[in-house]
């Protein structure tokens, strides 16, 4: 079998499967309006904690503005998509929001990246503050701190192609030269750059393409919940982003999309206990780093390949039952 | 190892998925004391801010209802059938919002929601409650652009309390004709859409009557130091200055300005309502006027009566605007239910557009069919030293 | 002219606050490079001390005040040791999310027990309450009172870092934790005691607070001590001489921002300067530029 094709079954199989079980169960009934919204939470908390998982746990730069990245492009999508109507306006827009997030991040990345890593979480803290204070002051464009009511553009469809793309495009550049660059900055500058990467460069590019997809995930998140406001992109929010890729792991991938499916359980089952949710997510912060820094998965990946694998050793019967069996409680995960 | 993990991870979903669906089967089913079986009972979420930043409000409104709901229920419920409360917390997050209404309507198909008390709470479910049909109401969502975007009518959304624009217009003209102020300040909280409202309608306003506005400043939530923005303000001749807020905020602003020597009246709206300004200001708190929904002073029977009630059933505490406006929400959802053709969203919806002189504890009101909005008067509140010194209905 | 005087004293009393929390900030980050997230909840932490102190035990304003400043020196030692001591050998990025999720802990545990609604201090003898009026400017006694007991706290510390034993040993951990090890300094201990004082310096300015504003609540830490971090790295981090120029300049900025442009831009302005100090001078106004070390 030719690499590719054997990519593409191993990979794409378990994908498209988890694609038209999500998309039955929709037909069906069984994902209906409530359902559907907490699949796109997690789908919209899947791009922001894989993306900051890029700048802090992969390049090992702390940021504390993810939020800031998220407000950009909600902003710019909602905007762009208000003003033209149909699918050029809406992805014009999610477009135009990651770009204006990236062009941000570049801007501010390339000063305070060269400074230590602890001054750049107050530096992006900063940021994102700032420019919450811009969204609630911009009253003829943001409608201030009222927030603007967007059309919802977004379906299951989207969800899928954006999410699935965007988890693919930041794994392939963690793959790339570029992306090895930023793990050996995160490994040890001084070694990084004694071997001659350009460690300015490999950081800028890290929390360049983080905030673009930052920028997109609050795309996706103005373009289905409706409304947006300033108030929703403040400290906080960045602060749950980090917990999903704190929890998941410093550098795994897998391990922030499976934290965002568990603390999107978690929110679930503690819907009547608001308090401690927020009393459990800062334990769970403090336990993790004292006792388990690495988080859920540390710096291992959960490949797609373990069905292809699992098809390798154990005769044909095994796998008929191990993948589907294994993909549908994937699906069922999402579901959540 | 891997496929240990993978094993692992793999159950840990499907329990997830498994555990997720159990616990969501289970809704709180709140102030339906005696209901019986799914025939004899209708269905009336409570989607209110139980936590989260606007918690006093969202909590006090909810508490309102519920005393509402269970003395419906206890007079034999509506058209012979218990009202049934289900209620979720929003957290004071409008995805979360947008979540729970859509699970209120699907789900537990209810024919109406009751909340949030925000206007940013209520936008988030304004398309949910159009594309199934289910009215939404709020006892205090103010914004004016609530019911009417852009000119068009939202026909799901509704709410029993006046709104922005009306009160800074009323606020203004009794400064102009009871406190005859010429020349105003106005200090706005800009991190809010109702500040904002207030503020532009009371500028409108009081230049429409003669009067002069001489600065408008600003200021934002969870500030504590006003004193730099209130010497500046104490450059300026005025007569009367407009401050639109939240009394966590107001009260200190009361206390420095006094402190700093401004004796001009302040004036506001129905953010000031809260046992915490006295508490704040403390002796401070003197010439403050603001435009209210009820007043716990009230001698009209309706209103002593409500305030027996909520004493009993509450510890003795006294009724704030929110659980007044709470209460009548609930009431008035429930009489329209009953003037309903059919316990459905959209019947009901219909017989909430058609409400003619419904009587509550804040007033009795029309629903104006063209925006949705109660027509309703305004009672000013006056404070000397601390203490209330008046109450009087204005319009 | 009466208005920028006033301006000024409103500025001073606003950096008197900031001045004491980024002391907490530059102490702890001159001993062991951490930015103390915590501090400024401790600070939160303190005015709530101080509050139950007058409320409920009914002491007066100074016996509350060392009450507030007791509370919050042990429970700043409890921080260090528990969750920041087990992480000394950790990744930088490892011990701010630790020093993140302490201070979430402390906010939300806070929350949880005494509510999220604000809540105002107890009336104040009525020496509190004096104003004189020089001019047109008003100088309340709070402010007298607030920059007065913050001036002698700060001098306090300075004896004690610069005079004492135990301050000897924080410079000397500062400068090269393994050196002072083998110079036979206990260097847990020192950094513990370093804590200690940071913490106790917070809990005045809790209670100092709670006093001048009249309200507390259990999120009132963020932005002052966010404020108070930018203060202390505008004077050069690890410094306390610039820890006390940089509240101060910070508080008068603020002020002077909102009384003469919009207050809307004292938040923004504020984090500007950090960006800014960040990309000029990042060692702060009294720090000098050391590369860093290979």
């Amino acid at each position: 079998m030719p690499p590719i094709v054997r990519t593409l079954l191993t990979r794409g199989v378990p994908l498209l499967a988890l694609y038209l079980v999500v998309l039955g169960l929709i037909g069906a009934g069984i994902i209906d309006a409530y359902w559907m919204a907490t699949l796109a939470l997690i789908c919209v908390n899947i791009v922001l904690a894989v993306s900051l998982n890029l700048i802090t746990g992969f390049t090992g730069q702390f940021s504390l503005g993810h939020a800031g990245f998220m407000a950009i492009g909600a902003y710019a999508t909602a905007i762009i998509s208000n003003a033209v109507a149909g699918p050029a306006g809406f992805l014009g827009g999610l477009l135009a929001g990651g770009v204006l997030a990236a062009l941000v991040g570049f801007l501010i990345g390339l000063p305070t990246l060269r400074l230590r890593g602890d001054y750049l979480a107050i530096a992006t803290l900063g940021m994102a503050e700032i420019i919450r204070v811009v969204f609630v002051n911009l009253d003829s464009v943001t409608n201030g701190a009222a927030g603007l009511t967007v059309t919802q553009n977004m379906d299951w469809n989207w969800f899928f192609v954006l999410t699935v793309g965007s988890v693919i495009l930041i794994r392939n550049y963690l793959r790339s030269r570029q992306g090895r660059d930023a793990i050996a900055v995160r490994e040890d500058e001084i070694a990084a750059e004694s071997i001659g990467v350009d460690t300015t460069r490999a950081k800028v590019m890290s929390f360049t393409i983080g905030a673009f997809f930052g920028g997109l995930g609050g795309g996706m998140y103005a373009s289905y919940f409706y409304f947006i406001k300033p108030d929703l992109f403040g400290f906080l929010k960045s602060i749950d982003i980090l917990v999903i890729v704190v929890l998941g792991g410093l550098g795994s991938l897998s391990g922030s999309i499976i934290a965002a499916i568990l603390l999107a359980l978690i929110s679930t089952l503690l819907q009547g206990f608001t308090e401690i949710r927020m009393i459990l997510y800062a334990l769970l912060l403090v336990v993790i780093m004292i006792f388990r820094p690495e988080g859920l998965m540390g710096s291992r990946e959960l490949s797609l390949n373990v069905f292809s694998r699992l098809g390798r050793r154990r005769p044909a019967l095994a796998t008929a039952q191990a993948a589907p069996g294994a993909s549908e409680a994937q699906g069922k995960g999402d579901e959540r | 190892m891997k496929r240990t993990l993978s094993w692992l991870v793999a159950g840990a979903l499907s329990l997830t998925a498994l555990a997720g669906c159990s616990g969501t089967t289970a809704p709180s089913s709140a102030a339906g004391g005696g209901a019986a079986a799914g025939g004899d009972t209708v269905k009336v979420g409570l989607l209110f801010e139980l936590t989260g930043n606007v918690a006093s409000y969202g909590t006090a409104e909810a508490n309102g209802a519920k005393m509402a709901a269970e003395e419906i229920n206890a007079a034999g419920g509506v058209n012979g059938k218990k009202i049934q409360l289900v209620e979720y917390d929003t957290k004071s997050d409008t995805a979360e919002t947008t979540t729970l209404a859509a699970k209120l309507m699907t789900q537990d198909k209810v024919v109406a929601i009751i909340g949030p008390a925000t206007s940013g709470g209520m936008k988030a479910q304004i398309q949910l409650s159009a594309q199934n049909k289910v009215p939404i109401v709020s006892g205090s969502a103010t914004a004016d652009d609530l019911t009417v975007t852009n000119g068009k009518l939202n026909e799901y959304v509704f709410r029993t309390c006046f709104v922005d624009s009306y009160q800074g217009t009323v606020m203004a003209k009794y400064a102009a004709s009871k406190l005859n102020a010429k020349t105003a300040v106005i200090l706005k909280d800009t991190s809010s859409d109702y500040a904002k409202g207030l503020a532009d309608a009371f500028d409108k306003q009081f230049k429409a009557g003669g009067g002069t506005v001489a600065a408008t400043e600003a200021y934002t939530a969870k500030q504590t130091d006003f004193n730099a923005v209130l010497t500046k303000l104490k450059g300026q001749q005025f007569d009367v200055m407009y401050v639109p807020g939240y009394y966590e905020e107001l009260g200190l602003i009361i206390k420095q300005a006094r402190a700093l020597g401004i004796t001009a009246p302040i004036t506001g709206g129905d953010g000031y309502e809260s046992p915490k300004l006295a508490e704040l200001a403390g002796s401070a708190l003197t010439d403050v006027y603001y435009t209210n929904h009820y007043s716990a002073t009230d001698t009209d029977p309706k209103v002593t009566a409500f305030i027996d009630a909520f004493k009993k059933k509450y510890n003795n505490a006294t009724p704030e605007a929110f659980h007044a406006l709470g209460y009548d929400t609930m009431k008035f959802v429930a009489d329209s239910i009953k003037r309903a053709k059919s316990a459905t969203g959209a019947d009901v919806k219909a017989a909430m557009t058609e409400t003619k002189g419904f009587s509550g504890v804040t007033g009795t009101f029309d629903v104006d069919p063209a925006t949705h909005n109660p027509i309703k008067q305004a009672t000013i509140i006056g404070y000397k030293d601390g203490k209330i010194s008046v109450t009087e209905k204005f319009s | 002219m009466d208005q920028l005087a006033q301006q000024l004293i409103n500025g001073l009393s606003l950096g008197s606050i900031y001045a004491l929390i980024a002391l907490g900030y530059t102490m702890v980050y001159g001993i062991i490079q951490l930015i103390n997230f915590a501090h400024g909840d401790v600070y939160m932490v303190g005015a709530y001390v101080g509050f139950a102190s007058m409320a409920i035990l009914g002491l007066g304003v100074f016996e509350s005040l060392a009450l507030a400043m007791v509370t919050c020196m042990i429970l700043g030692v409890v921080i260090e040791r528990v969750a920041y001591k087990p992480l000394r050998n950790s990744t930088r990025i490892a011990v701010l999310i630790t020093a993140i999720g302490v201070s979430l802990l402390l906010e939300y545990v806070m929350l949880y027990f005494v509510g999220a609604a604000v809540r105002s201090y107890p009336p104040l003898p009525d020496y509190f309450n004096a104003q004189f009026a020089v001019g047109g400017v008003v100088i309340s006694a709070k402010s007298l009172i607030i920059i007065g007991v913050s001036v002698a706290l700060m001098i306090g510390l300075q004896f004690i870092v610069q005079k004492t034993r135990i301050g000897k040993a924080m410079r000397a951990v500062s400068q090269d934790a393994d050196a002072a090890r083998l110079m036979g300094i206990n260097v847990d201990n020192t950094i513990s005691f370093t804590f200690a004082l940071g913490s106790a310096l917070a809990g005045a300015a809790g209670v100092l607070v709670g006093i001048y504003y009249n309200t507390i609540n259990p999120l009132m830490g963020i932005m002052p001590g966010l404020k108070a971090f930018v203060a202390a790295v505008f004077g050069g981090i690890g410094l306390i001489p610039g820890a006390l120029i940089g509240g101060y300049f910070i508080g008068v900025t603020e002020t002077l921002v909102s009384g003469y442009f919009s207050s809307l831009l004292q938040d923004a302005v504020v984090f500007a300067i950090l960006i800014l100090v960040l990309i000029f001078k990042p060692a702060g106004l009294l720090g000098k530029n050391v590369r860093e070390k290979v």
